[in-house]
């Protein structure tokens, strides 16, 4: 009897005696470390990666961390931090797709064709551009739901045949330059939150994540499952709330954040919603981690394999056509073999892991910061851009490395 | 009790008729019939390879037939995914369990069922509902919150049997269910499995172990070689007999084994009785 009373006070998810209770500070740090050794690294590598990085560049290069580089850094990043965000959902899966380079520089180009050679309005424009991208994610979808064709095949013949297209749609002259005006334009170069405002949408974010956190401890605890304890949130919350504020203070130095970067942050964080909060994000782990479980589970497999492809092309037209608004112009340049494999190598450098089942919306961001801080470094420092690619090319090695030893470490500690 | 008796009388809720499979060279089902009404616990027994895995599958919407019909409830049906079997209320925990080893035990329960607030996962009422699943099997699970891979070939099984629970089926088929897994839990499956009939639900039960299904059956169906071989009800079959129609021979390597035990046994009392004299 005395022994059911006792079960009753424990929540139900820590009835079992094996589970090692976490006690305190002391307890959370030695948790953390297990995590740690047993190959659950998450965004860790790349962060500490962020921070060698800074303290490399600032060393040689004091200017690398004004604020006038940190606002540019994230502003270049963006566009292809998008076309990453597309990347991660289609690792995620364990695919690939090579074309993104190629079907942001289609889409781009179709855009300014549109609006510049034939008069349309930018609207119509940005619609036309989302669509290619929409259908050629469609197609992509049918050729590996349909004939099962691998998506590194179709891809790569995406690569070359959007590339191509990209060249036809331009035409003779090869360079469309964007009116002054253009919405895009002024979207990507020239709008900036700072002030005021800055402050107030800092706070708001801070108040929303605050909220979200309390509730979900009310809705445990009412549940009678256990929840994380209100003083650990509020040093979360805390945490959170200084480094917004300092980092908002540091950039409004400048010109504050830009739009564009602020749009790509948006993006990440609905993803991460959708991806973590959502039965949609949870089939498309599933899918990634046991195609055949998941489809035995009743989930509509090719119903989400289309989504994915249809999304990382869409992003990656939205990518194109903000990278377009930043260079004022679309060139046969644009989204060539570089954006690719950038787009890439930023998705796995972030953390999400090319065997699939593994990562997060976030890794596309953090991975492009380190891309884009490794590129504006190296141009501080006046190397020249063969350099950048040995060293882009490195980092990427690196970070495939981690992936799989982490991996390994997993499956000999049971964390699958 | 009396509706157990003669589980036949009534209507089936699960019955396939003329059902063929074939995979390229190899003919895996030919003209299998298999009813199954409600509160009723049919067990399909069979040898390695005898189709069993494959009729279940068929049923449960993995593989299409390629002739043959399926009846449920009274009405034809056309089985044409896994999703459609749940629809229908056919739950299923199969040979090689299906989990996704990235997911955890909540989100592996729920998989494809998932229960929505506001259109977002509710991850609080799943997790409350996966314990009282898990206790009902007296699961030996530390934390839903852990990704499968790092539960064990017993606690992955447990979880693949809790899985059937959710939702609210009407015919439950486990494939050798209780393969990994210890006394206890063995001696919970088989008490779910009754509390599943007495429910009023149909489970389809495979097992290579006959006490098992001599212990919860009602019916035993004997594939052998793909065909329907034998069909018992289970007060009339000795073991004996369940042998003979599985390996298809009065003479086969179980009779002949237990054969040379008892001789083995009447010897050694003829020279105990022997050495006395
Ligand atoms: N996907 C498949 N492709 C080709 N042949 C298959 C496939 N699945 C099953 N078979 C064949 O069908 C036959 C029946 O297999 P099944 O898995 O149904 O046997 P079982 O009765 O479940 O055996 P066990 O007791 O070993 O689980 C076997 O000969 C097998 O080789
Ligand atoms: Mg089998």
């Amino acid at each position: 009897m005395a022994d059911t009373e006792q079960t009753h006070t424990v929540a139900d998810d820590l009835a079992d005696e094996r589970l090692i209770r976490v006690q305190g500070l002391s307890g959370l740090v030695h948790m953390t470390w297990n995590r740690l050794r047993s190959g659950e690294l998450g965004s860790l590598p790349v962060v500490v990666g962020l921070v060698v990085i800074s303290i490399l560049f600032y060393a040689m290069e004091p200017r690398f961390l004004s604020s006038r580089s940190l606002v540019s850094i994230t502003q270049f990043a963006a566009p292809i931090g998008i076309i990453a965000l597309g990347i991660v959902l289609v690792l995620l899966l364990g695919q690939i797709d090579l074309s993104v380079g190629s079907v942001s520089g289609l889409a781009a180009a179709g855009m300014a064709v549109l609006v510049v050679r034939h008069g349309y309005s930018e609207l119509v424009g940005i619609m036309a551009a989302l669509t290619v991208g929409l259908l050629i994610g469609a197609v992509y979808a049918v050729l590996h739901n349909r004939l099962g064709v691998p998506s590194f095949v179709f891809s790569l013949a995406g690569l070359l045949g959007f590339q191509g297209l990209l060249l036809y749609v331009l035409g003779r002259q090869g360079t469309i330059n964007l009116p002054s005006g253009s919405f895009l334009v002024e979207f990507t170069r020239f709008k900036f939150v700072t002030g005021l405002t800055s402050y107030v949408l800092v706070l708001a974010v801070v108040a929303v994540f605050l909220a979200t956190q309390l509730w979900g401890i009310r809705t445990r605890t009412r549940a009678g499952l256990s929840a994380p304890g209100q003083g650990a949130v509020l040093i979360k919350v805390g945490l959170l709330a200084v480094g917004l504020l300092v980092l908002t203070w540091y950039v409004n130095l400048d010109r504050g954040w830009s739009y564009l970067w602020l749009f790509f942050v948006f993006l990440v964080v609905v993803m991460d919603l959708l991806l973590r909060r959502t039965r949609w994000g949870r089939h498309v782990f599933a899918v990634g981690g046991n195609e055949e479980a998941a489809r035995r589970s009743g989930v509509k497999v090719g119903r989400i394999y289309f989504t994915v492809f249809a999304s990382c092309s869409m992003l990656a037209a939205v990518g194109g056509l903000l990278a377009a608004g930043l260079q004022t112009s679309v060139s046969q340049a644009s989204g060539t073999t570089d954006t690719n494999l950038t787009a890439i190598a930023a998705a796995v450098i972030g953390g999400t892991s090319l065997f699939g089942g593994r990562g997060s919306a976030y890794s596309a961001m953090l991975g492009i910061i380190v891309l884009q801080a490794i590129q504006s470094g190296l141009n501080m420092v006046g190397v020249d851009s063969s350099v950048r690619f040995m060293v882009t090319g490195g980092v990427l090695l690196l970070a495939v490395a981690i992936d799989s030893v982490s991996r390994r470490a997993r499956s000999s500690s049971g964390r699958g | 009790m009396s509706a157990i008796a003669t589980p036949l009388a009534r209507e089936p809720v699960l019955s396939l008729r003329g059902v063929n499979k074939r995979f390229g060279a190899v003919q895996a089902l030919t003209d299998v019939h298999i009813d199954v009404a409600a509160g009723e616990v049919v067990a399909l027994v069979g040898d390695n390879g005898a189709g069993k895995s494959t009729l279940v599958k068929v049923i449960a919407g993995v593989y299409q037939p390629d002739s043959g019909d399926i009846r449920f409830s009274g009405i034809n049906v056309t089985v044409g995914g896994p999703g459609e079997a749940q629809a229908l209320g056919i739950a299923t925990v199969f040979q090689d369990l299906a989990l996704c080893d990235n997911l955890d035990v909540v989100a592996n329960l729920f998989l494809g069922r998932e229960d929505l607030a506001g259109g977002l996962l509710n991850e609080v009422k799943m997790e409350k509902e996966a314990w009282r699943l898990l206790r009902t099997l007296s699961a030996k699970i530390p934390s839903v919150r852990i990704p499968i891979a790092a539960l064990s070939g017993g606690q992955r099984q447990t979880v693949a049997i809790a899985r059937s629970l959710v939702g609210d089926p009407k015919v439950v088929m486990l494939d050798e269910p209780t393969a990994a897994l210890g006394v206890a839990q063995t001696a919970e499956v088989l008490n779910m499995i009754e509390r599943l009939r007495e429910h009023g639900l149909g489970v389809i039960l495979i097992s290579h172990n006959m006490a098992d299904v001599q212990a919860v059956a009602d019916r035993i169906v004997v594939l052998r070689l793909g065909r329907n071989a034998a069909e018992f009800r289970v007060e009339e079959a000795t073991t004996d007999q369940l042998v003979a129609a599985i390996t298809g021979a009065s003479d086969n390597v179980v009779a002949a084994r237990a054969e040379r035990r008892r001789t083995d046994g009447a010897e050694a009392q003829l020279e105990e009785g022997n050495s006395d004299g």
